[in-house]
């Protein structure tokens, strides 16, 4: 148990558990968006690899690293317009749209990576975003390292979530959009355009997916490689139904996520971790992803009209 | 027939309006002129053409011929903003409002520049408060919209059109969810906006509603024009007549000759479900030969009570007597089984899957048993002669047995949905809302077929929101309010307003609802 | 923009945009081997003979179709009730695996009984692995899609976990692999010399006995009645819950069977590359079929043979291999778009 608690009283876990909350949470925003609208998001994962790879690939042929997140987020909103073409114009099912959005997105990244380095076999590093101190804050013991002495782009992640949730709730933007995934017909007979809102939200939506998958590459593992995102879009759509559809309930969400996370790497080297084989760590994202799901299924939060295409006219 | 205005010009004029969709012609050159400060009624059956003719004055729509003008500027066609910014404010029968928002949220929605930085709650606040407080619309706007009942929606709904400054106000079938005092009160709200200046169009087929309020008829047949008459120079057989296009003859009635109690509800109550209102102790007997009406206004336990008899919903406490007997287990299967035949309020959400043909939707309630299926094989043949049965005795018009039932209009659909029902001769009838949405012609097919099973015997219970329906075929009639069900009444012995009062709440004991 | 259903669409139409959707798949493949510094025609020309262009092309198309077949049937059915099974992949390494734990010699059977016991035990556990996604939607209304996604992810680090543990083959000098089956637990070759086992044959058996059950039993009237309107079927008595499981138990075992069949038909043990995402290109395949069991046979075959054929194109002309990912993904999207255009006329009023 000592070790346990040594683990929960180190600056590096909590730094840790901020690092692996961050990608996740520019995921979780985006698909909260398009969930809000009333579009569920399946091509997330292949999004959050196209973001990974673009954002990578910009830095590695000489771009700036916000050049870099700017591209990634671009071809995020490209899929996004797709994916937005294919379901909302066209009400096509988001189900499988989605998936196919994710086969295509990750087949289109796999396909440019080997396209630009034919025949590397060990992924080349970028000079990724650093840790930026904040000073003062950054010295408080414990979570100052951890809140505090984050790249950029963890910085970015959680103005994220204040700046989503201030759309959302106090614009007339926000309004407009809710409105749009709870009953679209409402938002049709105040002469907006339904179309227009979701396919937005799912554009903006899916550029935020991209940046997710960026953080990876620019400010985690300084590389692209194959399966790296490893299922982490999933886990965001489980997160968006965790936090009931509230960005400051999926930001808690995505923070224990990230102590569960944290944990089970740091405790694969305690002496309780010797004995246990580690597939049975790295399952435990997967399995608390289902516990989640399960716990909040009973929930009534769900927009109202999430997964159903609106066709003006139709009575 | 213009009012007594002045020298202003009309407010609306729709002049030459065609609409068409492919074949159809929904709209067929209709002009139809709106002056300040009157209140004309647009009737006709479903399906005449009265949404499309709305739809384009709303911009949801483009007309293929013809023009819009408001307030003598020409409206720009294809555009909802540009009939909302020149003062059209719509009341939609299917409110058009987001339940999980609150009462403000959704008045203001659309209202403010979608790129504002910030939405002003306070001043809303105040606007949509001196509204509810001029015209008598009381709301408190911190509710969440699903928590009113459907009367307060109305008025949400109507105070979201006059907080956007309407000047002309379209109501569509606005009475058709309240009681007639409701009604009563919702007039006054509208005779007060007209005081106001306002002018309204008001959407019906209910003709003493429109003799009510209105001042002028404008009647529409199969997307024509039929008939535009003063109030004052018509009368209401006048305009059903106008309205239907041939003399209505009401579907003959034959005295009632009550036999044995073949369902028998005592005390019962059953669970709530979400927003859905479960019944409290109710009780309830269907005679052989009767017709029992339910009135009542939507979501006070009609449904629960559908259900329960259906086979979907069980008792939470007192008991069910099925021919003198209480079923040990009850489900669809049972019902079946038991002889009820079950109409369901919704042909296209329960009633039938639209995907599959005639055939696949005829044999829905019987597919497991012989002659269509042995020991879990199909028997598509047999399936197809029964399905011819039923369209040949229920005259089903369709192009065969294997056309996709959404090709079919709503008056075939319910067709094929009541033979399928009957088809069985059973001794109990659940009719929930037979003939909404249905033209005049199969409204009357459907009613003369559940009045030929009560002569023949059979028990129906008829669930309807429409008051004249109810008192017209309902040898009995209950009203459910909040769960809780009235006493009965015989035939003749209640008034529309008597009614009224009881699905308001009034007369009921107290104490019931304690369970 | 305005969608309007037809009510008797041309055959021109229904041909018609199908048609256009795998033009613009071919197209859109030709520019991306155009990008890649190759020429189109010979880039497909290479696809078209590597894919069929021998009895060995055509062979190896068919055998890379056999598993494409099972689980695109476990899409199909599952789709077809609108059970979102997505989770294939997982089915198929839970057959793999009782095939594995039987075939290496648990049970000294011969064959006759032995590749049953196998291939019955393989169903039984794919039927399993989806039956607890399933239970989760019907009891706790558990969103399926994501479950089965997740489930795919933990049944893969669970094999990896037995092949690094109690499976791990003793001669596989150290790689993460099972012992291989014994001899009798091999599905045997159709015709003596030529390289394709009775995996497919078995797959053609599976597609004939989906078609049956959902066109002439009342189980199959059931499956499509709940996919096509829940809330009518539940109105006319068919238990939908129970109708969910029994489609999750028949999805979860055909595509258990692909796993059976790639261990015993053609790889001989259980490795962790045992699928290249077999469950996933399912949905393709399944959707390429409009979820109609015969379809799936063909659209298997076109599938596998596009892969098959991109990647011996890869290794003539240099261009990636991911191309046939992306082709086939894009003549996904395009299908559903065009069969979505057979149904309804694009109106802008």
């Amino acid at each position: 148990m000592g070790e346990i608690v040594e683990i929960f009283l180190s600056a590096s876990f909590w730094a840790a558990v901020i690092r692996i909350a961050s990608p996740l949470i520019f995921a979780t925003m985006g698909e909260l968006i398009c969930e809000r609208a009333g579009v569920l998001n399946l091509g997330i994962e292949g999004i959050m690899v196209v973001g990974a790879f673009a954002g990578w690939m910009t830095v590695y042929s000489g771009g700036g690293l916000w050049t870099g997140v700017m591209v990634a987020m671009l071809a995020g909103m490209l899929f996004g317009l797709l994916h937005g073409t294919l379901t909302v114009p066209f009400g096509l099912s988001q189900h499988v749209v989605g998936l196919g959005i994710t086969l295509l997105a990750t087949a289109s990244a796999y396909f440019a990576y080997r396209l630009a380095l034919p025949r590397v076999t060990t992924p080349p590093r970028i000079e990724a975003f650093q840790p930026f101190p904040i000073p003062i804050l950054s010295d408080i013991p414990l979570i100052g390292p951890a809140l505090f002495a984050q790249t950029p782009l963890t910085y970015l992640a959680f103005v994220l979530v204040g700046v989503v949730s201030f759309v959302l709730f106090r614009t007339p933007l926000g309004l407009a959009l809710r409105a749009a995934g709870e009953n679209p017909a409402a938002v049709a007979a105040q002469g907006l355009s339904v179309t227009a809102l979701r396919m937005g939200a799912v554009m903006v939506g899916s550029g935020l997916m991209a940046v997710g998958g960026a953080f990876l590459t620019m400010s985690a593992f300084n590389s692209f490689f194959f399966e790296m995102v490893n299922g982490r879009g999933w886990i965001c759509i489980a997160l968006v139904v965790f936090g009931a559809w509230m960005p400051g309930k999926a930001l808690l969400g995505a923070v224990l996520f990230g102590v569960f996370d944290a944990l089970q790497i740091r405790l694969q080297q305690t002496s309780i971790g010797a004995d246990i084989p580690y597939q049975i760590f790295l399952m435990m994202p997967f399995v608390l992803s289902i516990l989640a799901l399960v716990i909040m299924s009973r929930r009534a939060a769900i927009p109202a009209a999430l997964m159903v295409p609106f066709n003006k006219g139709e009575r | 027939m213009r009012p007594e205005m002045g020298a202003q010009g009309p407010v609306l004029r729709l002049d030459g309006i065609t609409k068409r969709f492919g074949a159809l012609v929904a709209n067929d050159a209709i002009s139809v002129t709106l002056w300040p400060g009157e209140v004309i009624a647009l009737l006709g059956e479903n399906g005449a053409g009265k949404t499309t003719l709305m739809n384009i004055l709303f911009g949801h729509y483009t007309a293929d011929e013809g023009s819009v003008e408001v307030f003598g500027a020409p409206l720009p066609q294809g555009n909802p903003r540009a009939a909302l910014a020149a003062g059209v404010g719509m009341v939609h029968q299917h409110f058009t409002l987001a339940d999980n928002l609150t009462v403000l949220e959704n008045v203001i929605l659309g209202t403010q520049p979608l790129w504002g930085a910030r939405l002003d709650m306070a001043g809303a606040r105040a606007k949509l408060a001196r509204l509810a407080e001029d015209f008598g619309l009381a709301v408190d706007p911190d509710a969440r919209l699903g928590t009113l009942s459907v009367g307060e929606r109305q008025r949400v709904e109507i105070l979201k059109a006059l907080y956007r400054d309407a000047r002309i106000l379209i109501l569509d079938e606005p009475t058709a969810v309240l009681t007639p005092q409701q009604a009563e009160a919702l007039f006054a709200a509208l005779r007060k906006m007209v005081a106001q200046g306002l002018s309204i169009i008001f959407i019906s087929h209910k003709l003493h509603e429109v003799m009510a309020i209105a001042s002028r008829v404008v009647v529409l047949r199969h997307g024509k024009l039929v008939g535009e008459v003063a109030v004052a120079d018509t009368n209401p057989g006048a305009l059903a007549e106008m309205m239907v296009g041939a003399r209505i003859t009401p579907p003959e009635l034959r005295a009632a000759a009550p036999g044995a109690t073949l369902l028998e509800l005592r005390t019962v109550s059953t669970p709530d479900r979400g927003t859905a209102r479960g019944l409290r102790k109710v009780d309830l007997a269907l005679r052989e030969g009767t017709i029992t009406g339910l009135a009542g206004v939507s979501g006070n336990g009609q449904g629960a009570l559908a259900d329960l008899i259906a086979g979907l919903e069980h008792l939470s406490g007192g008991e069910m007597l099925v021919h003198g007997a209480e079923p040990v287990t009850w489900s669809v299967a049972h019902a079946l089984n038991a002889g009820i035949g079950r109409i369901p309020e919704d042909r296209h959400k329960t009633g039938t899957i639209a995907d599959f043909s005639l055939t696949e939707n005829a044999i829905l309630e019987r597919y497991r048993r012989p002659p269509f299926a042995r020991r879990g094989w199909m028997d598509w043949g047999a399936a197809r002669g029964f399905t011819d049965t039923v369209i040949r005795s229920y005259d089903v018009r369709c192009p065969g047995p294997e056309t996709r039932i959404r090709l079919l209009s709503g008056g075939n659909m319910q067709k094929l949905i009541l033979g399928r029902a009957m088809e069985g001769a059973p001794k109990i009838i659940l009719a929930n809302q037979p003939v909404r949405g249905l033209d005049i012609g199969a409204i009357t097919f459907v009613q003369t077929q559940l009045l030929a099973a009560r002569d023949q015997g059979a028990a129906v219970l008829l669930i309807s929101e429409d008051l004249d329906e109810i008192l017209t075929l309902s040898d009995i009639i209950h009203v459910i309010s909040e769960g809780r069900l009235s006493p009965p009444f015989a035939r003749g012995t209640m008034s529309a307003a008597d009614l009224g009062r009881w699905m308001a709440g009034e007369g009921f004991e107290r104490g019931q609802d304690a369970a | 923009m305005r969608l309007e259903l037809i009510a008797r669409p041309s055959p021109l139409r229904l041909i018609g945009f199908p048609m256009l959707a795998l033009a613009l798949t071919v197209v859109f493949g030709s520019s991306l081997a155009l990008l890649a510094g190759a020429n189109p025609f010979q880039t497909l020309g290479l696809i078209l003979r590597g894919a069929a262009g021998s009895q060995f092309a055509l062979l190896e198309t068919l055998n890379r179709a056999t598993p494409l077949i099972f689980t695109g049937l476990a899409v199909a059915v599952a789709f077809r009730a609108k059970l979102w099974n997505i989770g294939a992949e997982a089915q198929l390494y839970a057959g793999a695996l009782m095939a594995v734990l039987i075939g290496t010699g648990a049970l000294g059977w011969p064959s006759g009984l032995l590749l049953p016991a196998m291939a019955g035990a393989a169903m039984l556990a794919g039927a399993l692995v989806l039956l607890g996604p399933a239970l989760l939607k019907t009891r706790f209304g558990v969103d399926e899609v994501v479950t089965t996604l997740l489930f795919n992810f933990i049944m893969l680090l669970f094999i990896s976990m037995l092949l690094e543990g109690p499976l791990k083959d003793p001669m596989g000098m150290g790689w993460p692999q099972s012992s291989r089956l014994i001899p009798e637990a091999r599905l045997p070759r159709i015709v003596e010399g030529l390289r394709l086992h009775w995996g497919f044959a078995l797959a053609l058996i599976a597609a004939g006995v989906v078609w049956v059950i959902q066109s002439r039993t009342t189980l199959g009237y059931e499956m499509r009645a709940v996919g096509a309107n829940r809330q009518a079927a539940e109105f006319a008595g068919i238990p939908v819950g129970r109708v969910m499981l029994k489609t999750a138990l028949l999805s979860g075992g055909l595509a258990a069977l692909a796993g059976f069949s790639e261990v015993a038909g053609l790889k001989g043990n259980l490795t962790l590359d045992l699928s290249p995402g077999f469950g996933y290109t399912g949905i393709i395949v399944a959707m390429l079929a409009l979820l109609n069991p015969i379809g799936v046979v063909v659209s298997a075959i076109f599938v596998a043979g596009v892969f098959v054929g991109a990647d011996s194109m890869s290794r003539a002309a240099g261009v990636p291999t991911y191309i046939a990912n992306i082709m086939l993904a894009t003549a996904l999207l395009t299908m559903v778009l065009a069969i979505a255009l057979t149904r309804y006329r694009v109106r802008w009023d």
